[in-house]
């Protein structure tokens, strides 16, 4: 398998290439070093929500849709791991059924592997490599995810949040959390009971107030999330979700506000590989042994447990460990 | 290098619409820590083979309960090889008769489990075929 057979979009080289990603989050790999380069020409759109929203089946009928413009989708679906076992099970293809037989579709699940922020480790390598690959849009798909699950936010230029009726009421929407990340809200299941009064509790929690007024550049006018009626089940809404995002996407390049995004993500996702790099060679050097007197210390009340880290750094020479 | 638990496609070829048999399986396999890929019923041959290749998996499993399992299991192991993944293990879960279960273990299928095998050894023989010798695995 060659980067080359990567960049000519063979699936099969893409698929076996995803895995290997997926399985060492750790080590740098040449394969991705070189695909770095190409990796910034999709559109990135993240569909996130409750469990149940309708989001496997708003994200097929989005494909749709942008296949009839011509446009190749790739769609990472994550679905949670087992906390006890590990395993996972992992459905969202069974939504997607519509989407077989389609070369300009590839679509992949991937299981959370103890991440807790509604994505994996490795959704952003995958999403990059998709990418490199060549397709015109990618849609990532988190898992159902409730109030603090906002890492979307990190990989997406667009990010949609799914409500549905009947699950929550005013004070939901103006907690902190996963409506705040929202560039769109699709109010979905719009043949059900109960969409009205959803409808309204978002437009309230938006009239209150919207936090990206704390990420005004210029003069530019604030992007203010539209609120979208779907229905995948009476195919409504979809063509006006799509104008929707597309707005989204030519305001951010329109007013050069996708550098400013960009520069947000990737200083979030330097820290946090700066972080996991350091501790990791940090704790190479450190014997087990000290390990266990520490926690030894700790549990016997000797020893505060942020004194602890301090007192251990103080003994570490950064100099020789960290080249 | 540890090796990881298998990736596994569940499958539901042809007509028949029921599927307990596939999640009871389905669940029983991530109990055992292996991510597994179900896709529903009423999977055409191209269909199955298309997410093996897009998720990479490292066996797929067919459940059958429509008696049609001569037909639908070559017709799969065909459709996955015309996809050139000749290399991806099959087993078959289903009502299979014995004789039917011999042409299926000679025609090229790694495990036939009818409906009184325990899940416990369907799972160690899902372990044992994915980590088996695998040509796919030393190229890189």
């Amino acid at each position: 398998m060659t980067v080359q057979d990567i960049l000519n979009g063979n699936r099969r080289a893409i698929a076996r290439f995803l895995t290997q990603v997926e399985n060492n989050r750790d080590s740098v790999s040449r394969e991705l070093v070189e695909l770095f380069p190409y990796s910034g020409n999709s559109s990135i759109i993240g569909i996130t929500g409750a469990p149940g929203t309708g989001k496997s089946s708003l994200v097929t009928a989005l494909t749709k849709k942008l296949r009839d413009q011509h446009k190749t989708v790739a769609i990472v679906a994550v679905d949670p791991t087992s906390p006890f076992s590990g395993g996972a099970i992992l459905g969202d293809r069974i939504r997607m059924r519509e989407l077989s037989g389609d070369d300009g579709v590839m679509i992949r699940s991937m299981a959370t592997r103890g991440s807790l922020g509604g994505l994996a480790w490795t959704t952003q390598d995958m999403v990059r490599v998709l990418a490199a690959a060549g397709y015109d849009v990618i849609i990532v798909e988190t898992v159902g995810a409730g109030q603090s699950e906002v890492d979307i936010m990190r990989i997406a230029h667009t990010t949609v949040v799914v409500e549905a009726p009947g699950l929550g009421d005013g004070i939901q929407a103006i907690k902190a959390g996963i409506l705040e990340i929202a560039d769109i809200l699709v109010v979905n299941k719009d043949d059900l009971a109960g969409a009205d009064k959803t409808e309204r509790a978002l437009k309230s929690m938006l009239e209150l107030g919207h936090p990206t007024k704390s990420h005004q550049y210029g003069d530019i006018p604030i992007w203010i999330p539209p609120i979208v009626r779907t229905s995948t089940k009476n195919n409504t809404g979809l063509d006006t979700l799509l104008e929707k995002i597309n707005g989204h996407q030519q305001h951010m390049n329109q007013y050069e506000l996708r550098t400013a995004l960009l520069q947000e993500q990737f200083t979030l996702e330097f820290n946090k590989r700066l972080q996991v790099t350091l501790f990791k060679r940090l704790v190479e050097t450190v014997e087990d042994d000290t390990f266990a007197g520490i926690i030894k210390r700790i549990t016997q009340y000797e020893i505060d447990p942020q004194q602890a880290v301090d007192e251990l750094l103080r003994a570490v020479d950064f100099s020789i460990h960290l080249e | 290098m540890k090796k990881r638990p298998p990736k596994v496609l569940i499958a539901k070829p042809g007509l028949d619409g029921h599927d307990r048999g596939a999640k009871v399986i389905a669940r029983a396999l991530r109990d055992a820590g292996m991510e597994v890929i179900y896709t529903g019923l009423r999977q055409t041959p191209e269909m199955i083979a298309e997410s093996a290749l897009q998720e990479d998996v490292d066996v797929v499993g067919l459940s059958i309960l429509s008696g049609s399992h001569m037909t639908l299991v070559p017709a799969v192991r065909q459709a996955m090889n015309a996809s050139e993944l000749q290399d991806i293990p099959i087993v078959v879960g289903g009502i299979i008769p014995d004789k039917d279960r011999a042409d299926l273990l000679a025609g090229g299928i790694h495990a036939v489990f009818g409906p009184g095998a325990a899940t416990d050894e369907i799972i160690k023989e899902i372990y044992a075929i994915a980590h088996r010798e695998d040509p796919k695995k030393g190229q890189s």
